[in-house]
């Protein structure tokens, strides 16, 4: 087990230092320094100033020096300064962090059990109307991206048009403190999109349990239904969607970004966004290590948790 | 005049998509009675799902072939007297009514819906299927053979997966990238691949028949070159087929589309590399790309076009989001992201102005989903 895990570990820092370096190439190509360089003092410079400060900010030296100072700083705590907020990036991702953390959170909250109870539902009796119904609304989530669902409950719970005025369309307020009235749409949103995929595979791997001799020899003992769904059947039927969960968060990513500007709640999603519009090299620099990190760590976590649950499973050492 | 009223505008839309009635209508006929004949398109119509599905799929892909006899207006009119007018509201010069109401712009919400999704089917089908031949390409010979040649392979798919697709596209799919060599290089390695496919497509089968062999040769040397060269950019003699833009865009979709691909193709092939009848041609001496393009790959199809479809919907998905971003086609555009993108900043007061491409993009991949669910029920009958 620990050599297993010791040669994930190193599968990914290697994976890490791989997509850093592929970012950190992307945001110093002439174009993006040369676009810097001019927002960084005025729009109207010669190529020659922009040599010059270029020169000045030691952005001449080579791609892997500069690479290799950005990883050292990143190893001891230093992640540069911010050229879009004036301060260094430390004290401003953890914040934003924070805040899509808690936004995560609740998501999680609603939409993992959720879409266990749909996927579950729809499994157990494979093939009948309940199944095909809950299967199709399944269908429909995963048809549903982040910024079609928010549009359309925006117009029907926040707008004049309407006129159910529930929620608030603006979780601006939400940083502070959250509210069901400031919270609701943006964690509503993002949990839709998410929810049809796990529900799928639960139900596919509810369904393939079901059919399983043990359940089988479970319902000839005379077992009620009730019994065997919930003692016999939910343990193995939920190792298979507890991998989807994890494998969830790259995806989440994106929906955090999406929801996040729909929503003006500042967030890391927020963050993102502005750090790429403003060619913020340090802050995306950081931006995408986070996720490269948190995307990594939870497919790390999935290996591992679908050993843990999985006894058939043993690892090779 | 007097505005049209909710009925009026229901009406007034069946009507204006009439030709896309007639189109679904005789392809449903048509396929309907010829469904013995047709295969696993066929029997899509025993499934009601998979009905529903292709039904939303064709009245968009009819309504794209269509665009301009559906659309009243052109998409970039602008009527300032129609700004952010309801639905019904009538444009005085033509007598002609903005069925969806008028943008801040004042264009035609309606109109622009229809010819957004031109962007969307010139784009995601064709993005789709590169995506796959290259994830085909690749999986195929990393299933096959496994080994070094896979570990590498592996690595650099978990590599472009671990990306957050956001990320990649701010990186990506930016005015400064343009002027790098970056997109035409990579377009240049992402479009030969697929003329690769075919060379060993077909080389693999008729490598010992040579008069055969270049006369199957010979079209797609010449078709794929011409293309090839017009993709790129190197020698345009019909005129460019793609403004860097799109080239750029279209290459970052095929590029976080295949990694996915090559797994499924390199799960599928190192599935499939076990059954007897791939030990039958090993034993008969078929060389290893005839075995991979012509034993596993035929037997590989159903899972693979259930994944199509899926992923059609998702590039669906992906373009939308990118024109959310403002990362889209061109700024005045149709396109379905980047009219939500607009309307939503005046979604509270004239919501009628993002709900018709929200309501577009749900429709279209609600139906490709659909469509996928009713092949895979069908396939899992054989």
């Amino acid at each position: 087990m620990l050599i297993f895990f010791l040669k994930r570990l190193g599968v990914m820092v290697l994976t890490a230092l791989c997509l850093t370096f592929i970012v950190f190439s992307l945001v110093n190509l002439e174009p993006n320094l040369e676009k810097l360089a001019k927002e960084q003092n005025n729009m109207r410079m010669s190529d020659q100033q922009v040599t010059l400060w270029l020169e000045e900010e030691g952005f001449n030296r080579p791609l892997i020096t500069r690479y290799a100072a950005w990883v050292g700083g990143v190893v001891t705590g230093d992640m540069g300064d911010s050229t879009r907020f004036r301060k260094p990036v430390n004290d401003i991702v953890w914040e934003r962090l924070a805040l899509t953390g808690k936004l995560m959170f609740w998501v999680m909250v609603v939409m993992v059990p959720s879409a266990l109870l749909l996927g579950v539902l729809a499994g157990m009796r494979e093939g009948t109307l309940q199944d095909r119904t809950l299967s199709t609304i399944a269908i429909g989530t995963t048809a549903t991206p982040e910024y079609v669902s928010g549009v359309i409950f925006t117009v029907i719970f926040a707008s004049n048009l309407v006129g159910l005025q529930w929620f608030s369309g603006s979780a601006t307020k939400a940083m502070e403190e959250i509210t069901f009235y400031n919270f609701t749409l943006p964690v509503m949103t993002m949990a839709i999109y998410g929810m049809g995929y796990i529900a799928r595979m639960t139900r596919a791997s509810m369904a393939e349990v079901m059919t399983a001799q043990y359940i089988r020899t479970a319902r000839l003992k005379g077992v009620s239904f009730r019994a065997i769904v919930i003692k016999h059947a939910l343990r193995n039927a939920l190792i298979a969607p507890f991998t989807v969960i994890m494998l969830q968060f790259p995806w989440l990513l994106t929906g955090v970004v999406i929801v996040e500007n729909l929503f003006n709640y500042k967030g890391f999603g927020w963050l993102l966004v502005e750090a790429a519009g403003n060619n913020d090299i340090d802050l995306l620099l950081s931006c995408s290590i986070v996720a490269v990190v948190v995307v990594l760590i939870t497919q790390l976590i999935s290996d591992i948790g679908y050993v843990y649950l999985n006894p058939r499973i043993r690892v090779k050492s | 005049m007097e505005p049209l009223t909710s009925f009026e505008i229901f009406l007034g839309v069946l009507a204006r998509f009439t030709p896309v009635w007639i189109g679904m209508a005789l392809i449903f006929a048509l396929s309907i009675s010829f469904k013995k004949r047709l295969s696993l398109y066929g029997r899509l119509f025993d499934s009601p799902i998979g009905m529903v599905g292709l039904a939303l799929v064709l009245f968009w892909v009819l309504t794209a072939l269509m665009a301009n006899q559906i659309a009243l207006f052109d998409p970039l009119d602008q009527f300032r007297a129609l700004k952010n007018k309801p639905p019904g509201t009538f444009e005085v010069e033509s007598g002609l009514a903005y069925l969806f109401g008028g943008d801040n712009l004042g264009r035609d919400v309606f109109s622009r819906m229809v010819h957004g999704s031109q962007t969307v089917m010139a784009i995601a089908p064709v993005a789709t299927l590169f995506a796959f031949m290259v994830g085909i390409t690749l999986g195929l010979p990393a299933g096959y053979y496994g080994g070094a040649f896979d570990t590498f392979l592996s690595f650099l798919a978990n590599l472009v997966l671990a990306f957050p697709v956001i990320l990649l596209f701010y990186l990506l799919v930016t005015p400064e990238i343009r002027q790098t060599a970056i997109p035409t290089s990579m377009a240049a390695v992402l479009f030969l691949i697929p003329i690769l496919f075919f060379l060993v497509f077909i080389y693999s089968r008729y490598r010992t028949r040579p008069e055969v062999l270049w006369l199957y040769l010979a079209p797609v040397i010449l078709i794929g070159g011409f293309a090839y060269l017009h993709l790129i950019n190197v020698w345009t003699p019909t005129g460019k087929w793609m403004d860097a833009n799109t080239l750029n865009i279209f290459v970052s979709v095929v590029f976080v589309n295949s990694p996915t691909v090559f797994r499924i193709v390199r799960g599928l092939t190192m599935d499939i590399k076990t059954r007897d009848y791939v030990a039958a041609a090993q034993t008969r001496g078929e060389g290893p790309w005839y075995i991979m393009m012509w034993e596993i790959l035929p037997n590989a199809r159903g899972p693979l076009i259930v994944d199509a479809c899926l992923r059609i919907g998702y590039t669906t998905i992906l373009l939308g989001t990118l024109g959310f971003f403002g990362l889209g086609v061109s700024p005045e555009s149709s396109d379905w992201g980047m009219t939500i993108n607009e309307g939503r900043k005046l979604l509270r007061l004239f919501p009628h102005a993002a709900l018709p491409p929200a309501v577009a993009i749900m429709t279209l991949v609600l139906g490709l989903n659909l469509l996928a669910d009713g092949l895979r029920e069908q396939s899992l009958k054989d």
